[in-house]
């Protein structure tokens, strides 16, 4: 959100008071635009009186491929550093939301687009990881272009590495609840946004594997309008619901208390039925 | 002479030997003959051992590059296909099915580019659909539910990005994939002979072991595209290509792929066949060495495999 009093709309175009839409969840009051947020207001908002502990946040990224396109990876790192306060794109902690403990992984975009490399993997695996050993719900909430370029193929081993961990979290009966918002695109929609128990958007966010101009570019059409939005999506069956943000936290709640009753947190243990005397 | 035309004097060579043929088989031709072929030889090794990052890239697009059907051909036996992924169609960019190697029933999955205009159409230029991810991934779990391994071949240049696709989840299918790979109880050994492009390749890559041809590339993005993208510059795909660090030897410094096949000279489409005896030797000894694990080992070790891939510190 940009400083100042009063902040344009993206949805209506309006000039609207700036309180008034972080007081409404950083949603314009007007015409129901989602406003991008940080992961840290993200978790403050939704976890209970706001309050999480952070870990593995001292995981940095480094730059092995020594990239440098029209300004070296490192500078930007260094940059994007600065600019936002945080070491990469991702934070990963624990809480709980209505009372129950949870594991929260939750990309920032404002970090070089939310773009997953070897940190956001690692961290995403060690949430999973933490998440199993603990039997505690994952969430993870994405807001990312996708695979980081300068890190080339590391980043895109991310997406096996992550989805192999939420294998075993699968097979153990652990829930993990994805959330997705403006934009999710390429690698990481690509693999863990579209794996969770319950996928779960945010209205009129962009969600898809490639990108607008890229298919718009490789079929020479104008695309229809809407696609790609999370009601698209949903019409087409790849979401389970679209949540407006002010809301989100009674759905968490919500689900939450359905996928951690006493049955579940036996679910990787249950015997067949073959096998029952 | 410029990047791209580095076959040309192997290409020239050849022509000079064509001519040669049919002119006659006295001595001095046939001596002729053998000097040119020994030159021919040494002009391959000498090439194809200098390539630049772009020039990799380009023979792993080549058009007479092998593909599945060309490693089904020359190193399997008994290919029967598998069609469909019993939701909305066949997709033809991706083949699979069962077939025999060395004695022993696995299933095949790999990419497939045409070579026809006609063909490359039909094919997709090897750029699947949802469709093709999903059967691929029906195949894998019949392979699992027989007990047999899992042979992939991958060559794309990435998944396809178009309307449909996406509306049918082109997303989901890969994800899916990746995490459904991730607990085949049956040995999965992957070869990227070509192009390794982007998610649309590693939705068949969750391996044992990942093999890759010694001119195969793989990567997160193309060439082309990582220009677009990072330089808004179309024209420094070459750069980009050196950039990226995805050439065989760069991903086995960074541990992204545990072998590298080597090719035969003049590059895998100078003879498939020989090419597919190299690549069936791999194969063949990296199943003996994964038949010493029982299923929970196999997907142990392909977990660990993965884990460990990524560089930070911290
Ligand atoms: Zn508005």
């Amino acid at each position: 959100m940009p400083e100042g009093l009063w902040v344009k709309c993206d949805g209506c175009r309006e000039i609207i008071y700036k309180k008034e839409v972080v007081l409404n969840a950083n949603v314009c009051p007007k015409c129901n635009y989602h406003f991008r947020v940080s992961a840290r207001e993200r978790l403050t908002a939704l976890l209970d009186d706001g309050k999480y502990v952070e870990f593995d946040q001292d995981i940095s990224p480094l730059d092995p491929l020594e990239f440098k396109d029209t300004k070296p990876y490192k500078g930007r790192l260094k940059d994007y550093q600065k600019k936002t306060g945080e070491k990469d794109a991702l934070i990963a902690c624990r809480g709980t939301i209505g009372g129950q403990p949870v594991i929260m992984a939750v990309m920032n975009y404002a970090f070089m687009g939310g773009s997953m490399g070897s940190v956001v993997g690692e961290k995403v695996t060690r949430c999973a990881e933490a998440a199993l050993r603990e039997r505690a719900p994952l969430i993870v909430i994405s807001c990312s272009g996708g695979a980081r370029m300068q890190e080339g193929a590391l980043s895109l081993m991310q997406m096996a590495k992550i989805s192999s961990a939420l294998a075993m979290l699968d097979d153990a009966g652990v829930p993990f609840l994805s959330i997705l918002t403006d934009p999710t695109t390429g690698g990481v929609t690509a693999s863990y946004a579209m794996l969770g128990d319950m996928n779960i958007a945010e209205p009129r966010a962009l969600i898809g594997f490639a990108g607008p101009r890229v298919i718009e570019q490789t079929i020479r059409q104008t695309l229809p309008s809407g696609f790609q939005r999370s009601e698209f999506l949903i019409e087409h069956g790849m979401l389970d619901c679209i949540v407006e943000r002010s809301k989100m936290r009674d759905v968490l709640i919500h689900c939450l208390r359905f996928m951690t009753s006493d049955q579940s947190a036996q679910a990787g243990s249950v015997t067949p039925f073959m096998n029952r005397d | 002479m410029s990047e791209e035309l580095f076959e040309e004097p192997i290409l020239d060579l050849e022509r000079k030997i064509e001519a040669l043929s049919g002119t006659g088989d006295d001595n001095a031709t046939r001596n002729r003959r053998l000097q040119l072929e020994n030159e021919l030889d040494e002009l391959r090794k000498q090439i194809y051992g200098n390539l630049s990052s772009w020039q990799k890239t380009l023979v792993a697009r080549h058009p007479k590059r092998p593909y599945t059907h060309d490693y089904l051909a020359h190193m399997m036996e008994d290919f029967v296909e598998l069609h469909g992924d019993r939701r909305y169609s066949d997709d033809p960019a991706i083949v699979g099915g069962m077939a025999v190697f060395r004695g022993e029933p696995v299933a095949v999955i790999g990419h497939q580019k045409g070579r026809d205009t006609k063909e490359k159409i039909y094919r997709n230029f090897g750029m699947p659909r949802p469709e093709g991810y999903r059967k691929a991934l029906r195949i894998m779990k019949i392979a699992e539910k027989f007990g047999r391994p899992i042979i992939t071949f991958i060559d794309t240049p990435g998944a396809y990005p178009g309307i449909g696709a996406e509306e049918r989840g082109q997303a989901e299918a890969i994800a899916y994939n990746l995490r459904e790979m991730a607990k085949l109880k049956v040995p999965v050994l992957v070869t990227v002979t070509g192009e390794g492009g982007s998610g649309g390749a590693l939705a068949l890559g969750i391996g044992n072991k990942v093999n890759i041809l010694e001119y195969a590339t793989y990567s997160v993005i193309s060439p082309e595209g990582c220009a677009a993208i990072l330089w808004k510059d179309p024209k420094m795909s070459k750069v980009a290509a050196k950039a990226m660090k995805a050439t065989a030897p760069e991903l086995a410094k960074l541990d992204i792929v545990d072998e590298i096949i080597r090719e035969v000279p003049g590059g895998a489409h100078a003879d498939p066949k020989g090419q597919a005896v190299l690549v069936g030797e791999t194969l063949a000894r990296q199943m003996e060495e994964l038949s010493a694990l029982g299923p929970d080992d196999l997907v142990r070790q392909r977990y660990d495999r993965f884990r460990k891939l990524g560089v930070y510190e911290g």
